[in-house]
This record gives C-alpha cells, sequence and structure tokens, in this order.
C-alpha cells in the first residue's frame, strides 16, 4: 500500500473517494442546492457550514439517497451512487434526532444493520460489543433509548452507523442536541473514533466553531451554493468573501481604494476619512480599484502608549470593553469614522480591581501591512 | 361562596351523569324483574336471563354479530392501516387528493344511503356473476368493512402525521428494504393505533342495525336486528337482559382499552421527558 498524504486535497491528481458533480435538487420552484461540485478524499473528515436553509443539510440527504438528485451525479469510491436506493449505499448517517429505534433495546438498535445484511449471529454479538466497548457504553445494552441520557442516545446512534463499517459516515448537526460542555468533549471523541476507524466523516453543522475544530477542510454553503472550500485555518485567514470574513469569527470591515504599490504591498486610501494604510497582496490590483479592508479583531495590537513597529497605526478611545476572562474584546472609536473591534489577551492580572485598559481611555492601534486582506465583495 | 358555587357545579355534574346512566340503570333493574309487564315491579329473580340462555335465535343472532365484528374489525384495521400510510407516507401519488376524499367520504355518508347503495351493488353483482348467490353473513361483514375501513384510515393517518420519518429513514440508511422498514418499525410504532382502530371496527359493526338491515338476508339476523325485531312487538323484559349483558361487555372492554391507551400514554410521557 502507497503511504497515503494527510492532506491529499492539496495534491494534483489525487483520487476523490467522494465526488459530488453538478449537483442540482430543486424542490417545486425553489432551488436548494445550485450545480454545485465537490471532491472529499479518503479519511477526511469533511463539515459542511452554512445558515439554516442554505442546502447542506439537503446535499447530506442526496448522499445517503433519500433524496435524488435533479441533475448531476454522485460517485463514491468509483461507483455510481446517483440512483442507488439508501438500503444499498456503502453509507450510513447518524440523524440529528438520533433516530434511535425506541422499541428495541440498545443492543437490538445497534445490531439492526448487521443483521439486514446476513451477518452471522455470532459476528453480529461480537461486532456489537466492540462497538458498545468504543462508545463505553458497555453496561447499557440491554436498555431501551428512553432510558438513556442525551449523550448517551448520541453514542449509541453514532454506533449504530459505524457498526456496518461504512465507507462514509453522514453525520447531521452531531452534536446540537447536547449542551456546551458536553459538546466540547464529544467533538474530541468524534475526531478519534474518526481517526481509528479511518471512515470517511461528512458532517453538517451550522456551528463555525464546531466546523473549524472537527474539519479537516470546511465548505461554506450559502443559498445552494459554496462560497468556499478550504481548511479550517485557509477560510478563516484568507476568507473568500466579506459574508465568510463576518460567518466565520469577525472582522473589521473598511471600504477603501487601491493607490500606489511597492514589492506586493499596495498603498490604499479610505477616502471618507482621507486615511492611508498599508495591505500586502499578491494579485494584481489596478490603482483607483475599490475594494474592502477586512482585519481580524485579534490582529490589531492595542496598547495605552505610542507604538512604534507597526505599519498601520492610528489612535482611539474605547468606548465599550467585554471582558471574557481570557481575552477581553474592546469596541474604540477611532479618527476613520468607525468603531473598530479590537480583542486582546489578559495576559498580565491586574493590580487591584481596574482593568489595563479603562473605558473612555485613549488607546493606540497597530497592525502590520499582511494582517489585513483585500475583499472584493 | 366558594363552597356555594362547588355545590351548583356538584349538582350540574350529577345531573349530567344522572341524565346519562338513569335509564340504562334503570333498564338494568328491570331485566331482574319478575313481571312480565316491563314497567310493573313483580319482585327480583333472574328469569328472563334464564330464558335468555334458552333462546337459540338469540344465541345464534350473538354468535353471527361477533362473527361479523371479529371479521370486520381484522380486515378493517389490515386495509385502514395500508391507507393511512399511504396517506401520510407517500407524498406525491396521482389522485392523491381524490383519494384522501374519497377515504373520508364514508365518515359522513348517511347510513340509509350506504346500505341501499350496497345492496344495489350486490343485486348487480348477483346478475352479472351470480355472486354472491344469498345475502348473508358475506355481504354484512363487505358493507361492515366499507365503512369501518375510514375511521381506520383517520386513525392510522393523523398518528402518523404526528411523527417524524426519521425512524424509517434509519432504517432504510442501514439497510432494510421498504418492506422491511414497515414491518420493523412503521407497524410497532402504529400498534396502539391499530389496537384503537381495531376496537372501534369491531364496535361500529357490532353496533350497526341500518347497514345490516339492507344487505342481510332470509337466513342472517344480527343482534341489532333481532333486538329491533323484537322491540317492534312491544317491551319485552328478555330483551333488558340481553342489553344488560351487551352493557356490562362493553364496559369491560372500554375500561381495557383505556387502561392499555393511559399505559401508551405514561411510556410516551417518558420518552419526551428524557428527549
Amino acid at each position: 500500500m502507497t503511504q497515503e498524504s494527510a492532506y491529499p486535497w492539496r495534491e494534483e491528481g489525487a483520487t476523490p473517494f467522494i465526488s459530488i458533480r453538478n449537483i442540482t435538487k430543486r424542490f417545486g420552484n425553489f432551488t436548494a442546492v445550485d450545480d454545485i461540485s465537490l471532491d472529499i478524499y479518503k479519511g477526511e473528515l469533511f463539515g459542511l457550514l452554512g445558515g439554516s436553509g442554505c442546502g447542506k443539510t439537503t446535499l447530506l440527504r442526496m448522499l445517503a439517497g433519500f433524496e435524488s438528485p435533479t441533475s448531476g451525479s454522485i460517485i463514491i469510491d468509483g461507483a455510481d451512487m446517483t440512483q442507488v436506493p439508501p438500503y444499498e449505499r456503502p453509507v450510513n448517517m447518524m440523524f440529528q434526532s438520533y433516530a434511535l429505534f425506541p422499541h428495541m433495546s440498545v443492543e437490538k438498535n445497534i445490531a439492526y444493520g448487521l443483521k439486514r445484511d446476513g451477518v452471522a449471529r455470532d459476528e453480529v454479538k461480537e461486532r456489537v460489543a466492540d462497538m458498545l466497548a468504543m462508545v463505553e457504553l458497555s453496561d447499557f445494552g440491554k436498555r431501551k433509548p428512553r432510558q438513556l441520557s442525551g449523550g448517551q442516545r448520541q453514542r449509541v446512534a453514532l454506533a449504530r452507523a459505524l457498526v456496518k463499517r461504512p465507507k462514509v459516515l453522514l453525520l447531521d448537526e452531531p452534536l446540537a442536541a447536547l449542551d456546551k460542555r458536553l459538546r466540547e468533549q464529544t467533538q474530541f471523541e468524534l475526531m478519534n473514533i474518526q481517526d481509528r476507524t479511518g471512515v470517511t466523516f461528512v458532517v453538517v453543522t451550522h456551528d463555525q466553531e464546531e466546523a473549524m475544530t472537527l474539519s479537516t477542510r470546511i465548505a461554506v454553503m450559502d443559498a445552494g451554493r459554496f462560497m468556499q472550500i478550504g481548511e479550517p485555518a485557509e477560510i478563516y485567514e484568507n476568507p473568500a468573501t466579506k459574508y465568510i470574513a463576518n460567518f466565520i469569527g469577525s472582522a473589521n470591515l473598511l471600504p477603501v481604494t487601491i493607490g500606489g504599490k511597492s514589492n506586493a504591498v499596495y498603498e490604499v486610501l479610505h477616502e471618507p476619512s482621507q486615511t492611508g494604510f498599508t495591505v500586502s497582496s499578491d494579485k494584481a490590483l489596478k490603482s483607483g480599484e475599490e475594494f474592502t479592508l477586512a482585519l481580524r479583531p485579534e490582529k490589531i495590537l492595542i496598547d495605552k502608549s505610542p507604538l512604534t513597529d507597526y505599519e498601520n497605526q492610528i489612535t482611539g478611545i474605547v468606548r465599550e470593553i467585554a471582558y471574557l476572562g481570557k481575552l477581553s474584546t474592546y469596541r474604540v472609536e477611532t479618527p476613520l469614522g468607525i468603531t473598530l473591534e479590537v480583542t486582546a489577551p489578559n495576559q498580565v492580572r491586574p493590580k487591584g480591581t481596574g482593568h489595563r485598559i479603562e473605558w473612555d481611555d485613549e488607546v493606540y492601534l497597530g497592525w502590520n501591512a499582511d494582517s489585513a486582506i483585500l475583499l472584493k465583495d | 361562596m366558594k363552597a356555594k358555587r362547588s355545590r351548583f357545579l356538584l349538582g350540574m355534574l350529577c345531573f349530567g351523569f344522572a341524565f346519562l346512566y338513569v335509564p340504562i340503570i334503570l333498564m338494568m333493574i328491570y331485566s331482574f324483574n319478575y313481571s312480565k309487564l316491563v314497567p310493573v315491579w313483580g319482585g327480583f329473580s333472574t328469569r328472563w336471563y334464564t330464558t335468555l340462555f334458552q333462546s337459540e335465535d338469540v344465541w345464534a343472532a350473538t354468535a353471527l354479530s361477533l362473527k361479523i365484528a371479529l371479521l370486520n374489525a381484522t380486515f378493517a384495521t389490515l386495509l385502514g392501516t395500508l391507507a393511512g400510510i399511504a396517506l401520510s407516507r407517500i407524498h406525491s401519488f396521482r389522485g392523491r387528493t381524490l383519494f384522501t376524499g374519497m377515504i373520508s367520504a364514508p365518515l359522513v355518508m348517511p347510513e340509509v344511503i350506504t346500505g341501499l347503495s350496497l345492496l344495489l351493488l350486490f343485486i348487480t353483482l348477483n346478475q352479472l356473476i351470480g355472486w354472491p348467490a344469498e345475502r348473508g353473513i358475506t355481504t354484512i361483514t363487505i358493507a361492515h368493512i366499507t365503512f369501518s375501513m375510514a375511521f381506520v384510515a383517520i386513525i392510522i393517518q393523523s398518528r402518523l402525521a404526528g411523527t417524524s420519518r426519521d425512524l424509517e429513514e434509519a432504517a432504510l440508511d442501514l439497510g432494510a428494504k421498504p418492506f422491511r422498514v414497515l414491518w420493523d418499525i412503521t407497524l410497532p410504532q402504529l400498534a396502539p393505533g391499530m389496537v384503537a382502530g381495531w376496537l372501534l371496527a369491531f364496535t361500529l359493526s357490532l353496533d350497526d342495525l341500518v347497514i345490516a338491515s339492507f344487505v342481510s338476508g332470509p337466513g342472517a339476523t344480527t343482534l341489532p336486528m333481532l333486538i329491533y325485531s323484537r322491540i317492534r312487538l312491544g317491551l319485552r323484559p328478555d330483551i333488558n337482559a340481553l342489553a344488560t349483558i351487551i352493557i356490562l361487555t362493553v364496559t369491560i372492554g372500554v375500561l381495557i382499552a383505556g387502561w392499555i391507551m393511559i399505559r401508551q400514554q405514561r411510556a410516551s410521557a417518558q420518552d419526551a421527558e428524557h428527549s
């Protein structure tokens, strides 16, 4: 067996495991999924991220076989699955509601899929026991789903979906029904299980933080189309559009006009305040073109004393402070006529009761040319 | 003030119950009347029960009614369940709206019309293909199935409308073919609805006088038909005895059905609590 790359999507000519080609799905006049194509590679934990009604669940249901696409095709591991019914696909799904069969015990729920495949009784028993051990529910096999807690039900659903060793596991909002602490813990469990089983996961979620932590790659969806597909860091640091910049994390957005250029660093002008900034970009931009400058709150340094060594510096007055413990978010009124959001870690324990930076303090803000990016729309 | 109002409410309650149950209780009391004249009390006796149990007519009619009710309830539940599933689970098929309307039509159709039209159907069929050769248990059962089925279909449909398709999709996803899903997942979910539907169809059939009178033949007399024909000749104490037995049987049946339903509700309330 050849050594498989940990990042197959980065390589030219790698063979995709799931290939979605020009898929469109219409319900009457409504287009839920609009002519999209996507390649997912073996062993990926792929995140489909978007708000409600963006088409992510429809896409997942087409992968499972519950909906058939209006046009386009789905290929899984070299076989065309477009017209294959759900019960013949090498794909299993974990439902948002978990959909555990209420009249069957936990064991019977997990064994159900194996029995449908005609697996020998002894093997069924063994594999169910293995799965129960994996999700740490060995003592709960005889219980009915209604006798389990939410987190336990979630794990039974996961075990039931994995026991058939599917080529692809589809997860519909797998953590949405859990409370915050359990969600964080389960995130890591999911990643562990994915790592151990080597099954390709496709996760649908509306929670951008969940998508960032879980996924090898994320596709951001809106109105039935992909806005951007990339690794979490790529999407965060290089959002394709203003929408994504704001959907994944938050960003300060400034309308600017391109000026001169030297060494891939452009001079841009914020016209309303006639303030100039520098931004690096490897794209060829024309002078006079209008762009939006996007700047993440944590990429701005905030200080009470004047800053040196920063390519862009402005002053401002702190109007609001949100203290979050490990970091604080400041809303700073600037001479640009807009309020900039800045976050800074609380590295030093403040002496006494006061914060280091207080309301109405005059502060200095600074960032480098490569901290900001230019977006077209 | 408060005591006054509650006394008033209690009075109304008693009045309501009296209105419902005094006639029935009176009839039960008179069934133990020795006198042959129904409204005249002649002392306690179980002679009418003895008469009743010795009457072959009554036994035959009871047996016939029970037979029809059992057959009817079983077939109506089967067909009605399938119709209910089709109505709520198959979302688009040609003529769906028409089907929905036609399923519920027997619910609002006057019994006289249903009975008459079925009678005409049976006569026509007899002339065309020689079946049914004579009217009796077969024709009554068919007639009862046609309208009880509609009730079952409505019960099943309303039960399915309230449940999500997730369970069925999960079973499909795990490799169960559609028929297997129906058997393993949909039907167990529907079991309480089917039991309720069966009981309803059973009682509807036992109760029916009008339709049975239309489609029955000379040899077949159901219990309601027997009672009605005897009452027409005047009040008879043995009919009181018969009615008492029927009421007791029905009461026990209703109590059992109620008990099953309460248990079901508790179980699903528990489900809801944990999710």
